[in-house]
């Protein structure tokens, strides 16, 4: 280990992950080249398109905004851990129903940030779905069906209720 | 694209910090991050050195303490959005805090470097500029205290010298009649602001006193808008918009004249804030 | 005849038993997409591949004078370093032109500059190396001298005799000039109650896919063969140009698309970075990645819209329009884009305008001129929101201008629903339209007198709303008039294999591509339909030269309508080659069985006779059963283009429901609607979808994006920061409705409906803006896009 390479043991989708990786990589370049997790994705590198986010430590941060070194000792969940734990099962089901993907893209990232917003509990008003995913960029949708997608599942969890 | 090389120190004390800092001048401080990087993945800056501080313990932190809201540096704005002595003693940060960013970048982004960074659209200089706060700067010479109209020096430009370490920021916390308001036009959600403006005041009778307007996205820095505060210090709104001395650059987004116009708009808009609470 | 939820369709020959025509049954694999599990190129990796990063001219024009690669070439990492004129050995240049539109011309357009480059962001030289990071890092490294070359921005003075001519073997900067006259514009002018005139402009926007542009090539030394791993629109297209320009048979190229992270366009030109990195894995003969970032995205995928029109309109007191002018101008960059050329936007303008009503008079005209700026060329609904804003604009000013109530004017004006075929003054053939009750159908869908009540108790309160309509037509369904009669190798026809496999699902092999629109699902659901299994029965294979059909993908809404027909077609002759095998092995006659939910059945009774998986098994492995003489063929394949008519048209109303603040120039959008006639409907969900999406990358166009240059041909806001494209917060719900008019072209029916959104969106609102702003004496707004300043200057308040 050098000053330009690290060395970090983290833990990603419940597995312990010891890397040596170059200090100016990303997470998100780290998750996708050096772990083979390409469910995260690279939109603009820059912060804005959200494409990449994940959970750090339980809360969802861009992977293009943090380096790799910064995630030694960090719990990091991506898109492929999340479904395979069931925990966005109902998310997954109601994104594909309602067709609130097309070209796919961003919807790891979006999901991702929905999930985030219904771990809070309630049922969301359609506004404010659409502002919690205000930095989840999607040119396919036209967000209306991922918004109406997030309502069912929001509804659904609290028991049908309104 | 991808960031030019770098080397990368996570230190775990401030002392450590500061040595790395003082060893080599071009590195930097990483703290949330989330413009830093977002400059490095452009290749707008290549420094040879960062050093994380986010290890360091003791750095994060709300508290209240001699009448002032102290907030250390790598408090993060997520946390602050939770906390209760930010709503309850620092609403105007507690105004701010929802127009910044989206939520990802806001569970990362930190205060401390927000103002560090002077990003002249950024909220938090505005607020801290508003509310007369103060920044502690630690230096291999021990701590100092800077006030906001000091501290903010041009554009990305602070006054923190090259090996200190800005660790906290120090608000007035608001009293009975303290008033805020805050408002401003961003294109989208979360986008820095075309303009905004965070206000503090006093209740005083029936009119404000000790008004102060802090403009952002204007020019190199938040500004004052004094002739504005003194004319709305007589309640009068209208000649509080007609003495705004505002020169905002044109950039991407409008013309400086155009901005000048939204000034005004904000300005109605706060002040009703401000009087409505009074 | 109407179809929505609500009424069951009519019976036609879609309406085959367990039929999937009309549902909207979820898309297959999206579970794949949902759970991170894609493939976009993005994601493909390979033994020995290495990466390649561009240096990018920092001028808009300069010529190279020297580039310095010593220190590059020592850097860690780095495997080569190539320059345009090495490029230019193994792959030759191109020239983007169609001789059906006469007179375009273009200049031949290296992979990457050899002695000049002509866009700020054109590549100059490549640096191949193990990792991204440190190509760009030996990028740094690479010294190029450069020397300023005056640059042409201004396309309003692009052919003034004083402007510098970018490409001095053409001339001029005229890349192409198209002049119409219909009827007699000067004397209905001359002798309408009114007549209004004024210029509209279309900012420079571009696509902004979420998975920016990829490729990975891939050649095979040993095996002389070329794979390339390519995010586009068109493989077979793609197949053809690598095969071409590096001296190949196309049999020594395949292109493998497997999940594209949005297209809209942007991924079915010929990039020269692309072109060039299949290149360098020829010379470097081992894998070679190219994924462009967002920066050098925003400097070189295909720019589109960048319009000045001057319009004119004339109305009598009666309603009834009289006439249709305009003058359009648009620069397009140094190079006509190959092979689909950037005369395209401004001829489809030139028919266009006008195309909803029965005006008779007409006159255009439109020069697409050469300056030193990104490429422009097709993107989604290409012309389509130009003309539209200018046809719809204009009518909505001639309705306010003469008192009339918007819609009224239009029903006065519009095609009749009953009196097709038709034929625009353009010259554009209708097969069938429904503009009528399109409207009729929208009116009530929103509420309009609702809303125009609302409109005016609000106005009293200082809340200005706006209502704003853009009734349009849309090219879908292309015919080879589109590219095939100019030379291009763009086939307009698709095929479809369906085969049955020895379980008895089918596969169906489809030369449309999937972008996410949805292509995969029509083909399953019509498929499914026509060979009679249920649908998780059907998989769907696209994206691949090997082993899909000769088609020309997806563009210009033509998956559904054309791809859909060529496996509706398959099915058809595989069900006759199953019932052959099944009626020889129940000595039956084929004519009585046909095949439902999976099973051959007594076609009368419904009785079943045999499973699929019986017939599979006989045939594939016991087939000394079958009597003498009785071959199974368990694969068929069809083509189709449509013959009829060069396009099937679709047409369509939207409106848009918005408040403006008057004091920020801010706008609210508040509900947006659209309803619309693409024929047979497959998947109503997926229409919606479409129209939805569309329509946000419309309102994209009309509030927020726009590719600002400065006057040396810089591009000032290259970043997702600056450039901002529609995010949620900002966007409304999106109501749908549909009539339906089939194309009796195909048996089918079914029409494109990709690109009717983006078509009408920003003509609706900057409609709805302006009737929002009416009553404040506002000037028009006609500049899209309409940021708060242009709307405050244009209430005067700055």
């Amino acid at each position: 280990m050098s000053d330009t390479q690290i060395d970090i043991a983290l833990t990603v989708n419940g597995e312990p992950v010891s890397e040596r990786v170059d200090a100016r990589k990303t997470l998100v370049d780290f998750l996708r080249d050096d772990l083979g997790l390409t469910g995260s994705h690279i939109g603009c590198e820059q912060g804005f398109c959200g494409a990449c986010t994940v959970r750090v430590d339980g809360e969802i941060v861009r992977g293009c905004l943090m380096l790799a070194a910064q995630c030694d000792g960090a719990t990091v969940e991506t898109i492929e851990g999340l479904s395979d734990s069931g925990e966005i099962a109902d998310l997954q089901k109601a994104f594909a129903e309602r067709n609130a993907l097309q070209c796919g893209y961003c919807t790891p990232g979006m999901i991702t940030a929905a999930q985030d917003l219904l771990q809070r509990g309630g049922v969301p008003s359609r506004d404010e779905i659409r502002e919690h995913l205000s930095g989840n960029y999607c040119r396919c949708t036209g967000y209306h069906a991922i918004v109406d997608a997030v309502e069912a599942v929001a509804e659904a969890r609290a028991g049908g209720r309104k | 694209m991808k960031p030019a090389p770098f080397a990368y120190k996570k230190a775990r004390t401030l002392d450590e910090a500061m040595a790395l800092l003082g060893g080599q001048p071009d590195a930097r401080l990483l703290a949330g991050g989330q413009s830093l990087i977002a400059g490095l993945n452009m290749r707008l800056s290549a420094p040879s050195l960062l050093i994380d501080i986010n290890g360091i313990a003791g750095l994060d932190g709300i508290a209240l303490k001699d009448g002032k809201v102290e907030i250390a540096a790598l408090t993060r704005y997520a946390a602050a959005e939770r906390s209760d002595i930010i709503a309850k003693h620092a609403p105007l940060i507690a105004r701010a805090l929802p127009h910044i960013g989206h939520v990802a970048i806001r569970n990362r982004g930190t205060l401390g470097g927000s103002l560090a960074y002077a990003d002249p659209a950024a909220e938090l200089p505005a607020c801290l500029l508003a509310l007369d706060g103060e920044v502690e700067a630690t230096g291999p010479k021990g701590k100092r205290s800077i006030k906001a109209v000091d501290f903010f020096k041009g554009l990305f430009e602070t006054a923190l010298r090259p090996d200190e370490i800005l660790t906290a920021l120090r608000l007035p916390a608001a009293g009975k009649d303290s008033r805020v308001g805050f408002a401003e036009l961003a294109r989208r959600h979360g986008d820095y602001a075309m303009v905004g403006l965070a206000a503090s005041a006093r209740a005083a009778g029936k009119g404000l006193a000790d008004v102060r307007l802090a403009y952002f996205g204007v020019g190199a820095t938040a500004v004052r808008a004094k002739k504005a505060e003194a004319a709305l210090e007589k309640s009068d709104v209208e000649a509080a918009v007609a003495a705004l001395d505002l020169d905002p650059p044109d950039d991407v987004q409008a013309t400086g004249a155009t901005k000048k116009h939204l000034a005004g708009v904000l300005l109605r808009r706060v002040a009703q804030q401000l009087m409505e609470a009074a | 005849m109407k179809i929505t939820e609500d009424s069951p369709p009519v019976l036609t020959v879609l309406d085959r038993p367990n039929s999937y025509i009309g549902r909207s049954v979820p898309r297959p694999n999206l579970q794949r997409l949902t759970q991170g599990r894609g493939q976009y190129v993005s994601d493909v990796s390979l033994p020995r591949m290495a990466h390649v990063a561009f240096l990018r001219s920092p001028h808009a024009h300069a010529r190279i004078v020297k580039i310095a690669a010593d220190k590059a070439k020592k850097a860690p990492g780095v495997i080569a370093v190539v320059t345009g004129a090495e490029v230019a050995k193994v792959m030759t240049p191109w020239v983007g032109v169609l001789t059906h539109l006469k007179g375009l011309k273009s200049a031949p357009q290296y992979p990457i500059a050899v002695d000049r480059a002509c866009w700020q962001g054109e590549a100059v030289c490549a640096v191949v190396a193990k990792t991204r990071a440190q190509a760009e890092d030996a990028c740094e490294l690479v010294e190029v001298t450069y020397e300023e070359l005056p640059v042409v921005a201004d396309p309003e003075t692009a052919l003034d005799p004083k402007t510098p001519v970018i490409q001095p073997e053409l001339g001029d900067n005229l890349c192409f000039e198209r002049k119409l006259e219909v009827g007699e514009p000067d004397k209905a002018f001359a002798s309408s109650d009114a007549v209004i005139e004024t210029t509209f402009l279309f900012g420079r926007h571009t696509g902004v896919t979420t998975e920016p542009r990829a490729v990975v090539a891939d050649w095979n030394e040993g095996e002389q063969r070329l794979t390339v791993y390519q995010g586009t629109q068109a493989p077979h297209m793609m197949q053809n140009l690598f095969a071409k320009h590096l001296d190949l048979a196309e049999q020594q190229v395949r292109v493998i698309t497997k999940d594209v992270g949005g297209s809209f366009g942007i991924k079915v030109h010929t990039y020269a970075d692309e072109m060039a990195t299949v290149a360098l894995s020829k010379l470097l003969k081992r894998p070679v990645k190219f994924v462009a970032d967002r920066i050098e995205s925003f400097v070189t995928d295909i720019h589109a819209r960048d319009h000045r029109i001057k319009a004119k309109i004339g109305v009598n007191n009666d309603g009834t329009i009289t006439a249709f002018e305009i003058d359009d101008l648009t620069g397009i960059g140094p190079y006509s884009v190959y092979p689909r050329t950037s005369g395209i936007e401004a001829n489809q303008v030139v028919n266009l305008v006008g195309g909803p009503y029965t005006t008779p008079n007409y006159r255009a005209v439109a020069r697409v001129v050469f300056q030193n700026k990104n490429v422009m060329c097709q993107y989604r609904a290409v012309g389509h929101p130009i003309a539209v804003a200018v046809t719809e604009g204009l009518v909505e000013l001639a309705a306010a201008k003469i008192g009339m109530d918007p819609l009224e004017l239009r029903r006065r004006n519009l095609l009749p629903d009953d009196n097709y075929p038709a034929q625009s003054a353009a010259g554009l053939k209708f097969e069938k339209l429904s503009h009528h009750e399109t409207l009729a159908h929208l009116d009530a869908l929103m509420n309009y007198a609702g809303l125009r009540a609302e409109q005016k108790k609000l106005r009293e309160n200082g809340i200005y709303r706006g209502i704003g309509f853009a009734s349009f037509i849309e090219v879908t369904n292309p015919s080879a008039a589109f590219y095939g009669v100019g030379g291009a190798k763009i086939t307009s026809q698709d095929g479809a294999t369906l085969k049955l496999d020895a379980q008895g699902h089918i596969s169906v092999h489809t030369g449309v591509t999937e972008q996410g629109q949805g292509a995969e699902a029509v083909m399953a659901q019509v498929a499914a339909t026509s060979f009679g299994v249920p649908l998780d029965r059907v998989r769907v294979v696209t994206g691949d030269t090997d082993n899909t059909p000769y088609g020309g993908g997806t563009w210009a809404s033509r998956a559904a309508g054309i791809g859909g027909e060529a496996a509706w077609q398959a099915g058809k002759a595989l069900r006759a080659n199953v019932l052959a095998v099944a009626g020889s092995m129940l000595q039956t006659k084929p004519e009585t069985l046909d095949i439902r939910n999976g099973v051959v059945v007594d076609a009368a009774s419904g009785s079943e006779r045999l499973t699929l998986a019986e017939l599979a098994r006989v045939a594939y492995f016991r087939p000394d059963t079958l009597p003498a003489g009785v071959q199974a063929e368990l694969m068929a394949t069809r083509h189709y283009v449509p013959r009829a008519y060069p396009f099937a048209f679709t047409n369509g109303v939207q409106a848009s429901w918005l408040e403006v603040d008057v004091e920020t120039g801010f706008v609210k959008l508040l509900k947006h609607w659209v309803v619309e006639d693409c024929g047979t409907i497959i998947n109503p969900q997926l229409v919606d979808e479409q129209m939805r999406g569309g329509v946000v990358q419309g309102i994209g166009a009309a509030l927020f994006e726009h590719c600002l240059y400065d006057e040396r041909g810089q591009l000032l806001n290259g970043n997702m920061a600056d450039y901002l494209v529609p995010m949620a917060m900002e966007m409304p719900d999106i109501e749908c409705g549909h009539v339906v008019s089939p194309t009796a072209d195909s048996e089918l029916g079914a029409k494109g409906a990709g690109e009717a959104g983006t078509a009408g969106a920003p003509a609706c609102v900057m409609n709805a803006i302006n009737d929002a702003l009416r009553p404040l004496g506002a000037q028009p707004l006609t500049d899209m896009p309409f940021t708060p300043e242009k709307i405050l200057r244009a209430l005067g308040k700055v």
